[in-house]
């Protein structure tokens, strides 16, 4: 079934409310947005460390030159007139350019972007495909072995700290057992030109033997570490709204009419344990891009995680800036797609 | 061979504080085309029977009976793949909720034609225009479109054709219809009544009608059993039950009704159905009967003969004799 054609069948609950709905959540963006441009300006400035320093090195500046910096990055104006500078910035769609590079935000971040997405996506995919089918069979199995098992096991994912299980999983499969490379996107042996900017994508594209097996070799162990905690909350939340659907009155019905076990739980039940589910999926996107900057720094994947990583440390506002805000803004979209997706799962909802 | 034949159903449910015993040596006959009408309060193990036939019960139940058959087959050592062959096709049931009894997540026309598809085989076009045929069948306008709304952009009453719609889809020989009109309103009641009477003379099925209305009973049956705390306390012909029960709980469920009434307060039967923690130990009525004695406390009692509607008391005969006044 498809979106459009959902909305458009009958007239009383289709097109305008739902455009309506949509601009009304655009707009609570504004003050969500301001804030973050706030927030992520102070707290650059708030760690210590001086970014004219770290520019110059180990070598060092002169006072002369020094001032001269401090005048060309403007950090003789007040603090409140630097701000609104860069908000203006910002809301004219400029995010400044790099301290270290001199390349626009802008660019830097969409050079690196596809990297992470290719990552988070993987991640995700991983984390439902084994979440969702992990809390189905432990809810339609409460309180046996599989449930406990998998519960517990769960449990440990979610607690566990990304770093540390990263680590063990590079000592195991790419130290004992040299199964996956420790580090990178690719083998050094191949190199074709970014066309999407997704390595399987490109590989596969540039022809090249070995280029693809070797892309999904440097995926696998980052995949891993990156939806970890998202498979644990998925399985644990699909469990959980899946008990309490299986109670209700239309699964006797699917029953009484003598569908499968199968059916009534991957059809008739799963679909209404869906809401929660796509809910903590949501949220997950955002706890993925937190994940990034620790996981794309320990497999050095050229991702916005790593960028923003080094760019902390090199004291880069701009870039800090910049990438803290347009994070904010994807994990902003996607709960709005979220949102709109429950209406297309539950019709009911869509009634508001 | 009858259709449903059940020996002494006894149902238990395992709860946190020990064994629930919620259906008590339930017998009940039904030969194909006849309806039967199961009366009692809430709580007496009317739905649980039919649902333990249905095999519908959650794990907690067990289910033990001498005989539990459908047209022959003993519905207590089947597997579960040949009940599911069996339920939905053969056997159907409709519940008293039709809001909460339909998927809110896929449309009622989805609904109805996925058990065609299960149980008839049958491809997409035939699917279609069997169900527009049914939704006609159970007096739904506007079948056509109908089929592609959902459950909450209809009433109750039309949910209700809906779930009607769907169990008679295969055309089943036997419908147990569990208290299919109490979340209706009264109008829609009487139609709903109506549709089921009419179906069953029309396909010659079976029809249990589970119901605490003995208003219902009184316009539909052909046959009444009456249940109370899991046990049948009587069965009789729906004409005789009204003109002369035996059970005392009979009599009292009888003098209940507002249209019975002789006084302008309407009677009642003080006290509540047994529960898992004060179930007597003799009749079961007895703490509630007027007529209750000694006897009755101490000892539990065997039905009578079928010339007394099978009534299980104690004082039967003494009762139709004046003697208990």
């Amino acid at each position: 079934m498809h979106i459009a054609d959902k909305f458009s069948k009958r007239p009383h609950d289709c097109g305008p409310l739902m455009l309506r709905y949509i601009f009304t959540r655009l707009g609570s963006f504004i003050p969500t947005f301001i804030g973050v441009t706030l927030i992520s300006f102070m707290f650059i400035r708030v760690l210590p460390g001086d970014p004219i320093i770290v520019m110059a090195g180990e070598r060092g500046m002169s006072e002369e030159r020094y001032q001269e910096m401090v005048v060309k990055l403007g950090f003789d104006k007040p603090v409140i007139q630097q701000y609104w500078d860069y908000l203006t910035g910002v809301l004219q769609g400029d995010l400044g350019n790099s301290f270290v590079t001199k390349k626009p935000v802008w660019d830097e971040f969409f050079a690196l972007f596809p990297a992470t997405v290719e990552l988070a996506t993987c991640a995700m995919i991983f984390a439902i495909a084994l979440g969702l089918p992990a809390g189905v069979i432990a809810a339609v199995n409460r309180g046996k072995f599989f449930d406990r098992a998998l519960m517990s096991t769960a449990l440990v994912g979610y607690s566990m700290p990304i770093f540390w299980w990263a680590l063990l999983l590079i000592i195991v499969f790419s130290g004992n057992l040299g199964w996956t490379p420790v580090s990178g996107r690719l083998d050094l042996l191949y190199y074709f030109d970014d066309v999407t900017g997704f390595m399987l994508i490109d590989s596969v594209l540039s022809g090249q033997e070995g280029a693809f097996k070797s892309a999904v070799h440097h995926l696998v162990l980052p995949t891993i570490v990156l939806g970890t905690v998202p498979l644990a909350v998925i399985a644990r939340q699909t469990r959980s709204a899946m008990l309490e659907v299986l109670g209700e009155d239309y699964i006797r019905t699917a029953r009484a009419k003598g569908l499968s076990p199968t059916r009534i739980n991957g059809v008739h039940a799963l679909r209404n344990a869906l809401i929660p589910v796509i809910t903590v999926i949501g949220l997950s996107v955002g706890v993925l891009m937190g994940g990034a900057i620790l996981t794309e720094s320990i497999f050095s994947w050229p991702g916005i995680g790593k960028w923003m990583m080094d760019s902390i440390f090199r004291r880069d506002y701009p870039v800090v800036q910049g990438g803290l805000l347009l994070i904010a803004v994807i994990v902003m979209i996607v709960n709005l797609t979220v949102d709109l997706l429950y209406g297309v799962i539950n019709p009911k909802i869509r009634k508001r | 061979m009858s259709l449903l034949r059940i020996r002494n159903l006894s149902v238990d449910f395992a709860t946190a504080s020990g064994q629930f015993r919620a259906v008590d040596g339930v017998d009940v006959t039904l030969e194909k085309g006849e309806l039967l009408a199961i009366v009692g309060e809430s709580g007496s193990g009317k739905s649980v029977s039919m649902l333990a036939v249905m095999g519908l019960l959650p794990w907690t139940a067990t289910i033990t009976a001498d005989e539990m058959s459908f047209e022959g087959r003993d519905l207590t050592k089947i597997t579960p793949r040949e009940r599911r062959s069996i339920i939905g096709k053969d056997m159907a049931m409709i519940f008293q909720e039709p809001m909460s009894s339909l998927n809110p997540c896929f449309t009622v026309g989805f609904q109805i034609k996925e058990a065609l598809r299960i149980h008839m085989g049958m491809d997409r076009a035939t699917r279609n225009n069997r169900a527009v045929e049914l939704f006609d069948q159970v007096g739904i306008p506007d079948a056509a479109s109908r089929l592609n709304t959902f459950p909450h952009q209809m009433s109750g009453g039309m949910n209700q054709r809906v779930m009607i719609a769907m169990a008679i889809a295969c055309n089943p020989k036997l419908l147990i219809a569990d208290e299919p009109t109490t979340a209706l309103d009264v109008t829609i009641q009487a139609q709903i009544l109506d549709l089921l009477i009419r179906l069953r003379d029309e396909q010659d099925m079976g029809l249990v009608l589970i119901t605490h209305d003995m208003g219902v009973v009184a316009e539909t049956a052909e046959r009444v059993s009456v249940q109370y705390a899991g046990q049948k306390v009587e069965e009789q012909p729906v004409k005789d039950l009204f003109r002369h029960p035996y059970h005392p709980y009979t009599s009292a469920l009888l003098s209940a009704l507002p249209e019975r009434a002789t006084s302008k307060i309407l009677p009642t039967i003080p006290g509540v159905v047994p529960g898992q923690f004060d179930r007597p130990q003799g009749c079961l009525f007895s703490p509630r009967c007027q007529f209750a004695d000694e006897k009755c406390a101490q000892t539990p009692p065997v039905p009578c003969g079928p010339e007394q509607g099978r009534a299980l008391c104690h004082h039967v005969d003494a009762i139709e004799a004046g003697e208990m006044a």
